[in-house]
């Protein structure tokens, strides 16, 4: 049931900023936006610059602690961009999982707002079909939307008007995959260009299906499950490439990322994340910052003898692109094997976010996050391009938050590290230090051999995979994470493969708060909390953000959730059939109306646990997270299904001027 | 500090007539049988394989025989998602070898008890048998590595602690599953000469070491653990579906009636056996 205002019931309230992290030391920062970070795959590139331009004017305009504001921006919005528009829907369109390329995650529809968000209704559902944690964004082009499941990977193309079913592609994903995929067997969406849909399976295929008729153009095998390989990430496509990633650092693969020709799959290039630099495609265009990344073949020195052959390092979350420089942005996932006692060093390359030429992969810097990491703080989340005023001088910036507990920016041009301040409670580490760029660490909380308790944040990190948002209108970045810490210890025993070893037991528990997830605005150039959301359990799911000044999320106990991008207060929420850890989406619909649509489905790791559907053998999984989510069988049952939401009142106008915005 | 736990250890040779044997006829005109279901990895030597040519396949079969049933496999790789997937689904009922003691199922009395061993080349003399052997910190040593957790197997976290870790080389006990059985790629590793000492479980050191082209020297480790939470030896038993306590007694018996045959099947397949001698205090 759709509950405007139900703010009394609901455990989710805002809070004031934190004391104490006010302050940075950047003292005269504001954001500026570059056009050219938020090109629109396939779209006109143009049109977007004016609209991002004009549409960064918004918060010197705006009157501070105006709760309608969405109505009263309504006409900047409309003056900003109604004549740019561009006459097809690309503006509407949601294309890949971040939208654009620079990862914002930020739609200028604004039909929707903060003012009239409460009269969201059910629009039309699909059910999927398919039980497990539904992590994917639903892809919208062409006059169709694009589901994928988790396995058996069912790619299912709906009707944007009807939201009839106009065709389903199964992969025929082995069955096998299932028993190697670490976390559940979710799958983060596909990406559209030129008339074809890209997409991985678990069983490490990538496959192109065409976006018309569902037939497969091509499919290609790039890893194997018999070695503990699985693929899991939402594909980039930028121009006639189409770049993927392997999953299973913990089972001992080899990471690497590779770039496909969009037309025949073929491989233009790979890169590995250890091993020889030539493995790495690391060459004479590689400056990285620090002295520590600098040297050659780190991918194998900084291992014991060919350990970096199970070394992990695998890309499975999101993939950047600059395309003023041509360059994508990625991050790598934990070392392999987990036990750090067993890969003295600094592990490299894994945790690293890496810099690379989008046509020959080479790599340009790399900066790594968790130096011989002793907490699965894998460094692969979202990597959000903006222009950083700082002191005057306009810095391009890769915004990272980590699940370190770190908020990164990062100068993007050379991997230096502007700041890096946590952004809710963190003590593995004290800091970062600035001049070296590694972590100082807590020697209290580090594991290995020995028994550490209440380490935060926990395994899952303060953030996991789930995406944030940016706004070029509130400049606000919206944080989607986990407030989760945890105990290590000796365990009991455990067999694979007939041989019998003692596990570690990990358990999980909700951080300072007593809550487990939280849902935040964060200011990046003044390095701080805007406000910030407790919810129940880990809010494990992405987000989107406006120009409407709605930000829309989901949590795992079947709320999804509009608030104000500018205060954090709940303007609508919605119940769904099971709890949500998918990526919402909005777009214009073939009728010119603005729509937001959400896969909900409980799983992936964070539910999956609870949900007994962890493979049981891994305490760390089936124990650790599990114990912090024991109370989520009361709340949620599996079960896949979309929903798409729009304003109450077919034809009626959203708001105002736009609501006259109207798409042929 | 005093032992109070003396160790007998008994290894027997590899049994070279293992891969003879096949499925014990049954009695004509018995009646129809009820049927023992085991869930069984399909490609993991000595422990069971398809061909049904594993220790735990004869157990099963002296099992079935006992206790007048026909055996029917559950295939499933033992590794992620082993017990979730058949046990705990309901597929099959007996899952022939776990820990004791292992929380995901109801486990048996243990049949046997095992050790971690270390395999080397013959001619490696004198035969190294201490997680303390000063050439331990030299010589390029093999351990399998699990991977998806913290943990290690014990003998690894033993040379962690000691700070033997850059001679130290990991072989993934999944391996590649295309390949036939394969853990014992560690095992092969000594032979072809990767490394000069492997550090295994016992039986799958004490089946292999017997079928390697050069002649292997497999020596149960002398320490039985490094401290608390790090054994070396394990008593292994069978599991069944927590509550089955049924069939749990029926195998339980089974097993304690035929444990001259099951002892002599373990020996057969050169299983390293640990017997435990309680001193009197």
């Amino acid at each position: 049931m759709a509950d405007a205002l139900g703010a009394r019931a609901d455990p989710a309230l805002p809070r004031l900023p934190k004391a104490g992290i006010m302050s940075g030391p950047f003292p005269a920062v504001r954001v500026r936006l570059d056009p050219r970070d938020f090109t629109l795959p396939g779209a006109s590139t143009l049109v977007l610059v004016l609209t991002m331009l004009s549409a960064a004017c918004g918060p010197d305009q705006r009157q501070p602690g105006d709760q309608a504001g969405g109505a009263s921006r309504g006409s900047a919005g409309a003056a900003r961009s109604e004549p740019m528009l561009p006459p097809g829907a690309d503006e509407g369109e949601w294309t890949i999982a971040a939208r654009d390329y620079a990862s914002t995650r930020y739609s200028p529809l604004d039909q929707i707002t903060a003012r009239n968000v409460p009269g969201l209704r059910l629009a039309w559902s699909f059910s999927t079909g398919v039980l497990r944690g539904h992590e994917a964004a639903p892809i919208v082009a062409d006059g169709a939307m694009y589901v994928v499941t988790p396995w058996p990977n069912y790619l299912y193309a709906l009707d944007l008007a009807t939201g009839e079913q106009k065709w389903k592609y199964d992969p025929g994903t082995m069955r096998a995959a299932q028993g190697v995929a670490c976390c559940d067997v979710v799958n983060r969406g596909a990406s559209y260009a030129d008339g074809r849909v890209f997409f991985n399976t678990l069983d490490n295929h990538t496959v192109a299906v065409d976006a018309k008729s569902g037939k497969e153009l091509w499919k290609v095998k790039l890893g194997e499950i018999n070695r503990g390989e699985t693929m899991t990430m939402a594909p980039l496509v930028v121009g006639d490439k189409v770049y993927v990633g392997n999953s299973g650092g913990e089972m001992g693969v080899r990471g690497w990322i590779t770039a496909l020709d969009v037309t025949s799959g073929e491989i233009a290039w790979r890169a590995y994340h250890t091993g020889p630099d030539a493995d790495v495609l690391i060459g004479p265009r590689f400056k990285p910052f620090y002295p520590s990344h600098q040297g050659k073949d780190l991918g194998v020195t900084t291992w014991p003898p060919d350990q970096w052959k199970v070394g992990g390092g695998t890309v499975w979350g999101w993939i950047s692109y600059d395309p003023e420089v041509n360059v994508i942005y990625y991050g790598t996932s934990n070392p392999g094997v987990w036990n750090p006692a067993m890969r003295p060093g600094d592990n490299k390359w894994s945790t690293s976010i890496f810099a690379r030429d989008a046509d020959t992969g080479e790599a340009l810097w790399a900066y790594q996050t968790a130096p011989h990491d002793e907490h699965d703080y894998d460094g692969v989340n979202e990597l959000i391009l903006l222009n950083l005023e700082i002191e005057g001088q306009v810095r391009k910036v890769a915004v990272r938050p980590g699940r370190t507990g770190f908020m990164y920016v990062i100068d993007r041009r050379t991997g230096e590290v502007l700041s890096a301040v946590p952004y809710g409670y963190v003590n593995w580490a004290k800091g970062i230090d600035l001049k070296t760029g590694t972590p100082i660490f807590n020697e209290e909380k580090r594991t290995g051999n020995r028994a550490a308790t209440n380490i935060c944040p926990a395994a899952p990190g303060m953030k996991d995979w789930q995406p944030s948002a940016f706004s070029p209108r509130t400049g606000f970045l919206y944080v989607p994470h986990n407030n989760l810490c945890m105990d290590y210890e000796g365990g009991a025993a455990a067999y694979i493969a007939g041989t019998p070893y003692v596990g570690a037991r990990v358990k999980m528990h909700a951080g300072p708060g007593g809550h487990r997830g939280v849902y935040s605005a964060w200011d990046p150039a003044a390095q701080r909390e805007v406000w910030s959301i407790e919810e129940r359990f880990p809010v494990w799911s992405g987000t989107v953000v406006t120009a409407g000044d709605v930000a829309f999320y989901g949590t795992m106990d079947r709320w999804f959730k509009a608030v104000h991008a500018r205060t954090g207060d709940l303007l609508w929420q919605y119940r769904v059939g099971s709890g949500i850890i998918g990526q919402p989406v909005t777009y214009l619909g073939p009728d010119g109306r603005q729509y937001v649509a959400i896969l909900s489905g409980v799983g992936g790791w964070a539910g999956a646990a609870a949900l007994g559907l962890m493979p049981e053998i891994d305490p760390f999984i089936a124990l650790g997270f599990a114990n912090a989510m024991t109370d989520l069988p009361q709340h949620t049952a599996q079960g896949g299904m979309l929903y798409v939401f729009a304003l109450e009142g077919a034809g009626q106008p959203g708001s105002g001027a736009a609501g006259q915005r109207s798409v042929r | 500090m005093r032992h109070r736990m003396a160790v007998l250890i008994v290894i027997a040779a590899a049994g070279s007539t293992a891969l003879a044997y096949g499925a014990l006829p049954r009695r004509p005109g018995a009646p129809a049988p009820h049927l023992l279901r085991v869930c069984s990895d399909p490609n993991n030597l000595p422990f069971s394989n398809r061909a049904e040519q594993g220790f735990e396949n004869r157990l099963a079969d002296l099992l079935a025989t006992e206790l007048g049933m026909e055996v029917r496999y559950t295939w499933w790789a033992q590794r992620r998602g082993f017990v979730r997937n058949t046990l705990a689904a309901g597929q099959c009922d007996l899952i022939a070898g776990v820990p004791a003691g292992y929380e995901l199922v109801a486990t048996t009395a243990p049949y046997y008890r095992s050790t971690y061993v270390f395999v080397t080349r013959r001619d490696l003399t004198p035969p190294i048998e201490s997680i303390d052997d000063p050439r331990l910190h030299r010589l390029r040593i093999g351990v399998h590595l699990i991977g998806d957790d913290y943990a290690a197997p014990p003998p690894a976290t033993a040379l962690a602690r000691r700070g033997i870790v850059r001679n130290v080389k990991g072989y993934s006990i999944y391996g590649d599953y295309r390949e036939p059985n394969p853990p014992a790629r560690l095992v092969d590793a000594v032979a072809k000469g990767e490394v000069d000492v492997a550090l295994a479980w016992g039986p799958l050191a004490g089946y292999f070491g017997g079928r390697e082209e050069v002649p292997l020297r497999v020596t149960p480790m002398r320490e039985r653990g490094d401290g608390p939470g790090v054994p070396f030896v394990f008593a292994i038993a069978m599991g069944v579906r927590s509550g089955d306590t049924a069939l749990g007694r029926r195998i339980d018996a089974a097993l304690d009636r035929r444990r001259g045959e099951v002892r002599r099947i373990l020996e057969r397949y050169g299983v390293p056996l640990v017997t435990e001698i309680r001193e009197a205090t």
